[in-house]
Order: structure tokens, then sequence, then C-alpha cells
């Protein structure tokens, strides 16, 4: 269909296409300026609280509930940039959260039990496989009436708020159902949901070859077709940067130790004898925080290398080219409201699984802390902006803000009107970046 | 209207008696007009005059309400976009309908992305293959990595342009595609619309600049408030004629020469 001759010598043949500048590296590498500046912004602020907080804050164990804590909302935040973009938004999430974590919390406390018993291997699957396709089913029924009936998203889903936080609490009539399954547990990062030192750090190697692979793959393509390449120091500094960043992260993490009690548990399991000064095991990464890994790389690839991706970006940019273009774009609003729901059914899992019950009153308000993390993250109300990356890091910062005011006990009043202030002077500082950038 | 010789093979478009309104608006009105391989007929006609909404039944954009399309003298039914395109007709939108957010490569392949085996994006041959276009198009044309909206509206005209050359189209369809670009970039414009029509494309070129129309057209079919006024070959008026036709409705003969006068 295509007239691509793939096989047509490079532009400049013989010679090597001329070296991109710095100012086009940082471009050509996807680095935009703003996901660094989002970096440093972050730096600031826990350095700051560092300082403020007489030195507890920048702690193995502090970051390290931090990494825990910030996970649910980064997970749900990866789907909201797509909804988002797309020009919609879902206000449900929190009170869908409170459905999913019920419903996931009865399959596994009330009805599997009597069929397998307690604590089957099977349980915790079917629980969670169970949640994530009620998210997604919900995400998608939301979908349909924004779609095809062309109800605006807003009322769509405020509706849905009201009417999930009525059905959370009418599943239980207000009861908090537990415990969960002790496999179940585990996504939540609970004392045992870790994968331990050694594990942890494999996975940071993982990611370093991940980086590498990445970096030498996009070259290959673009020397495939005789384009201009990076000049190599830079390709060496960003997979440097890259692997620091990755392995510092995880040495850093693994200097946070197991408490004594479950350390020893440790020392019994493996036979080790009890030192005298106690006995120091890595934590490791914690499951959620994988988890949200996982789904921050999962979401990247598929924003930025699946045709879905592509036509969520079109159909935010210009919905009636996104049409004209043939994009199915009803289809594809209803896709991004599942997949939403999914990411919610996913999240409910790590929080019922980190309370170790559910109650109706689950995610409230973390509607807003979603959106504030995607908005935070870069991605424009307007639609069409937005990126996997961004969320991520606007999860942490939202995070970190209410990690380090609580550290320093700043009152939960206070802890609000920061958090408030904080993200319009994100947006302002973006809108103004944006102006001048155009 | 047509050559009484090309009339031995049947049109490679022809519309017949469409009719599209919008609330009690009758955009177009029984319109009927034909194209042929190689051919290029301009549609013109005054501001809201209905020639958008006449090419937009054809491209699927907006499915008429009555008439009916044949290509080559096959019926068909074109519903949306994605039926005039695997029809083999491709259609640069007057609004360009390029998605802003997204850089060229991605807006000349959107929604009909290269993949790679797997179905991830092939970016990489999407740019390659857009470059190349482009060399042939608009040799200045550089951004290919930044979103469409920073591009100047030539550039922008580029994009819309390339994206509906690059799939082997049959039937071309051209809403203003002069109207943002400079003299140069117009130049390369008529030079490629006189390129495909050596290829055997047919096209229908909307223009509201008569210089454009007398030199590249081969017919001239008028509109006024949603009617067809007439078709005419080139050759055979003048442009005082034509434009009698635009803005008086009078066909050539029913004009006379105190209508001129008034048009001057
Ligand atoms: N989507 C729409 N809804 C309602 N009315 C419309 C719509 N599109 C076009 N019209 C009306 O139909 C008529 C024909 O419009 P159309 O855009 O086809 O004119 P045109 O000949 O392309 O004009 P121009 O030269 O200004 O582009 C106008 O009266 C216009 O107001
Ligand atoms: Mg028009």
């Amino acid at each position: 269909m295509t007239q691509t001759d793939r096989s047509a010598p490079p532009a400049t043949p013989g010679s090597q296409p001329p070296a991109l500048s710095l100012r086009e590296t940082l471009r050509a590498a996807e680095i935009d300026t703003r996901l660094l500046g989002m970096l440093v912004a972050l730096a600031v602020i826990w350095i700051a609280f560092h300082v403020m907080s007489g030195g507890t804050f920048l702690t193995p164990r502090n970051m390290w509930t931090l990494t825990v804590q910030f996970a649910s909302v980064a997970i749900m935040a990866t789907g909201m940039v797509l909804v988002i973009v797309s020009r919609n938004i879902d206000l449900s999430v929190g009170s869908m959260l409170a459905v999913v974590g019920m419903a996931m919390a009865l399959v596994q406390a009330e009805i599997l039990p009597d069929y397998l018993g307690f604590d089957h291997p099977a349980t915790w699957i079917i629980a969670l496989v169970a949640g994530i396709l009620l998210g997604a089913a919900l995400g998608a029924f939301q979908g349909a009436i924004v779609a095809y009936v062309g109800v605006p998203a807003f009322i769509v889903t405020l509706g849905g708020l009201l009417v999930w936080r009525g059905v959370a609490w009418w599943m239980a009539s207000g009861r908090t159902i537990a415990p969960m399954d002790s496999n179940f547990q585990l996504l939540g990062g609970g004392s045992r949901g870790t994968i331990g030192g050694t594990w942890s750090w494999v996975v940071g190697v993982v990611l370093c070859v991940g980086i590498v692979a990445l970096l030498v793959n996009s070259r290959r393509q673009r020397k495939r077709f005789g384009f201009r390449l990076r000049p190599m120091w830079a390709e060496v500094t960003l997979g440097v940067i890259g692997c620091v960043a990755a392995l510092g992260s995880i040495g850093f993490l693994n200097r946070y130790y197991l408490p004594e009690g479950l350390a020893r548990q440790y020392a019994e399991d493996n036979q080790i004898p009890w030192p005298e000064g106690g006995l120091n095991v890595s934590a490791g990464l914690a499951v959620p925080v994988l988890i949200a890994l996982g789904i921050a790389m999962l979401m990247t690839f598929l924003t930025t290398r699946r045709r879905y991706g592509r036509y969520v970006y079109a159909i935010g940019g210009n919905p009636e080219a996104a049409e004209l273009a043939g994009i199915n774009s009803k289809r594809t609003i209803i896709k991004t409201f599942a997949l939403m729901g999914g990411l919610v059914g996913l999240a409910a899992a790590v929080q019922i699984a980190r309370l170790n019950a559910a109650v109706s009153g689950l995610g409230q308000l973390t509607e807003l802390y979603v959106i504030a993390a995607a908005v935070i993250g870069g991605t424009s109300l307007a639609g069409g902006i937005g990126s996997i990356p961004g969320a991520v890091l606007g999860a942490l910062l939202m995070q970190s803000l209410q990690s380090g005011m609580v550290l320093m006990n700043v009152d939960a009043p206070m802890q609000n009107i920061v958090v408030g202030i904080v993200l319009v002077i994100a947006v302002t500082l973006d809108t103004v970046y944006r102006r001048r950038s155009r | 209207m047509a050559d009484e010789t090309s009339t031995v093979r049947p049109p490679l478009v022809e519309l017949r008696d469409m009719h599209v309104a919008f609330g009690g608006v009758k955009a177009v009105d029984g319109v009927t007009v034909d194209l042929f391989p190689g051919e290029v007929v301009a549609l013109v006609g005054g501001n809201g005059a209905g020639k958008t909404t006449l090419i937009k039944s054809l491209s699927g954009a907006h499915p008429a309400d009555a008439g009916q399309i044949l290509i080559e003298g096959q019926p068909v039914t074109i519903h949306t976009p994605r039926d005039a395109k695997s029809l083999g007709v491709e259609t640069i939108y007057q609004t360009l309908a390029l998605a802003d957010n997204v850089d060229a490569p991605s807006n000349v392949f959107l929604g009909r992305e290269l993949t790679t085996r797997w179905g991830n994006l092939d970016s990489s041959a999407m740019e390659d293959a857009t470059r190349k276009l482009m060399a042939r198009l608009n040799p200045k044309f550089e951004n290919f990595i930044v979103p469409v909206q920073s591009l100047s509206g030539g550039q922008r005209q580029s994009v819309a342009i390339a994206r509906a050359v690059h799939f082997n189209a049959r039937v071309l369809i051209m809403d203003e595609p002069t109207a943002a670009l400079g003299p140069a970039e117009t130049e390369q414009v008529r030079e490629l619309i006189r390129q495909l029509q050596r290829e055997g494309l047919g096209i229908f070129l909307i223009s509201h600049d008569i210089h454009d129309v007398f030199d590249l057209a081969d017919r001239i079919s008028v509109m006024l408030q949603g009617k067809l006024v007439g078709t005419v070959n080139k050759d055979d008026v003048t442009v005082d004629e034509v434009l009698a036709m635009i803005i008086l409705g009078k066909r050539p003969g029913e004009v006379t020469i105190e209508d001129i006068a008034e048009l001057h």
C-alpha cells in the first residue's frame, strides 16, 4: 500500500551524517526540558525537606515507605494521562476503587473460601483478575456513555463518583471486610511483600540493560535510514546516567533493613545464627513498587509504540482530523476508559492488600490526587499533551510533599493547603513555559 | 457536458444529483459533476456555495442525504473516510485536518501507520518515507520531529498534501490547497498538480484563485447557493464568463454586455 523504499542509500552516501547539536540532542533523546525541570523540582523538594526535618527525609527507610505509598496513585495516574489526553476526565476513580476493592475483598474473604477453603493458592489470582476485569467493565460502561451517547465525561464520571460510592457501601452494608488472603497481602508490600536485596539488584541490572538496549536499538534504527545520529558522547552519557540512576536508587533503597522481628525470622529460616549486634537484611523493593514500575513501562510502550496510543493523542490534538483519518474515535475512547478502570482495579488490589481490609470509604479523594499527579506531570487538561513518565514523577512529587509534611508534623488541613498551592503553581509554570516555547 | 469523445470510457468519478442539507439550509442541491482520469476539474463558487460540502460527500467526511456516487461506472457507497480511502479517493481538506500535537510523519501516516512485524509503530520507517516524500514536495522542509503546530502555514500544507499523495490515490480532492502558501510554494503545488495529472490521477480542485483555475483546470464546474450553475471547458470560456457564472449564476451566452460591465 505504501511506497516506502527501505533499501535506498542514506542522503549523503559515504560520509557520516552531521552530528546533532546539544539542544537537538536533548530534543532527539526525547528528554524534554520540562521533564528535566520536574526532576530538578523533585530534588529541590527532597533536599528542602531533608534539611527542614533535621536529616530524616532522605533516609532509606523514609524513601522506601514513600515508594510504597506512591505506587497506587502512580498506577492510576498513568491511565489518567490517556483519559485527559483524549480530552476527557475520570472523576470516578476513587469511588470505583472502593467498589472494586470491596468486590475483591468479598471474593477472597467470603465467596472463594466456601469453595476452595482459606488461603488456597489460586485465591489471590482469581480475586485479582476478577477485580481488574470488573474495573475495566465499569470503565468501559462509562466510556460507552461518553463515546456513543455523547454525554460529557465530566458529567458521566461525576455521576459515577456518587453512584459507585453508594454501591460500595451497599455491597457490604458498610461492613469492613477482612482479612485478606495471605498471598494476596503480598500485593500490598506489607512485611513480607518485598523481593529482598538480591532480587532488587537483579531488577536494577535489568533496568540498566534495558536502557542500554533501547539506546542501541534507537541508534541502529536511525543508522538504518541514514538519519543524523546523536554524538557518541551523548549516547554514552545517557546510558551512564540511566544506569547510575537505576542502580543508585536500588542501592539506596536496599539500605532499608527488615525490622528486628522479621530479620530474626529470616535468620531462622536460613539457619543463620543471630549475631550480637543484630542482622541487616535488606527488605528490597516492595511488590507494589514493582507493579507501578512495570505498569509505567507498559503504558509508556503503549502510548509511544502502539497505534492505540498514537490515536489517543491524535484525538486529543484534533478530534475532527482523527475522524477524517479514519480513526475509530469512539472505540478508542471506550478502550481508554476501560484501561483506566483496569488500572483502578490493580490499584485497589494494592490498597486493600496493604490495609489487609476493605472498607466502603476506600479511595476517598483519590480521584483528585490522581488527576493532580497527571496534571503536575505535564498533562494538559485541554487534551493532546501529556506523558506517562511525567505523571509518574507527578505522583512521586505529590507523595514526597505529603510524606515530608507528615515527617515535619504539619497538620492535615495545612497539608491540603500546601498540595493545593503546589498544584496551581505547577500548572502556572507549565502554562508560561508552553506559551514561551511556542 | 464532458468531451463527447471521452465518454467512451466511463468517468473515473461521477456524482449524480447530490443533495446535502443542514437543517433548512440546502448546502448542496441536486448537483451532478464528473471527473476523468488525468483530468483536473475545478470547482468554483463564492463563499458558502457548497463546494466543500459537495466534496465531503465523496471523501466520506459527511455523507450525502441523497444522490449516487459512481467510480469507474460502478455505484459505490461512501459512509466514512475509510471507505473513500479504500476506493483510492484522497482528500486535502480546507482546514488541513492535521493533529497539531504530533509530528509530520505521524500525521502523514495517521490511521495507516507503518508497523513492524510485532505490530509496533515503525517510527523510523515512517520518518524515512516522509523525508523522501518531502524531498519531492517541499525540499526546504526539515522539521520532522516537532509537533506540526509549530510549523508555518506552508509547511503544514505540505504535510497535508504529502498525506494525500503518498497512498497511490486515483482521485485527489484538493480544497483550497494553495490558500496558505507563498508564491514559490504555490508554484510548487501547481507543478505537483500537473505532475499528478500526467500520472493519470483525476483531481477535483477547489480554488478561489481564478488564475490557478485557468492555469490548471481542464473543465470548470461552477456552484452558486448549493446549485450547479454549469460545467464548461476552460478553453471555451473567458475569465469574465466564469466570473459571471460565479457571481450572477448566468451561463455563457446568457450574459449581456451590461452584466460584464457590472462585474468590473
Ligand atoms: N457542518 C455544518 N453545519 C451547518 N451548516 C453547514 C455545515 N457545513 C456547511 N454548512 C453550510 O452549508 C453551506 C455551504 O458551505 P460550504 O462550506 O460547503 O461552502 P464552500 O463553498 O466550501 O465555501 P468556502 O468557499 O467559504 O469554503 C453554507 O451555507 C454553510 O453555512
Ligand atoms: Mg469550503
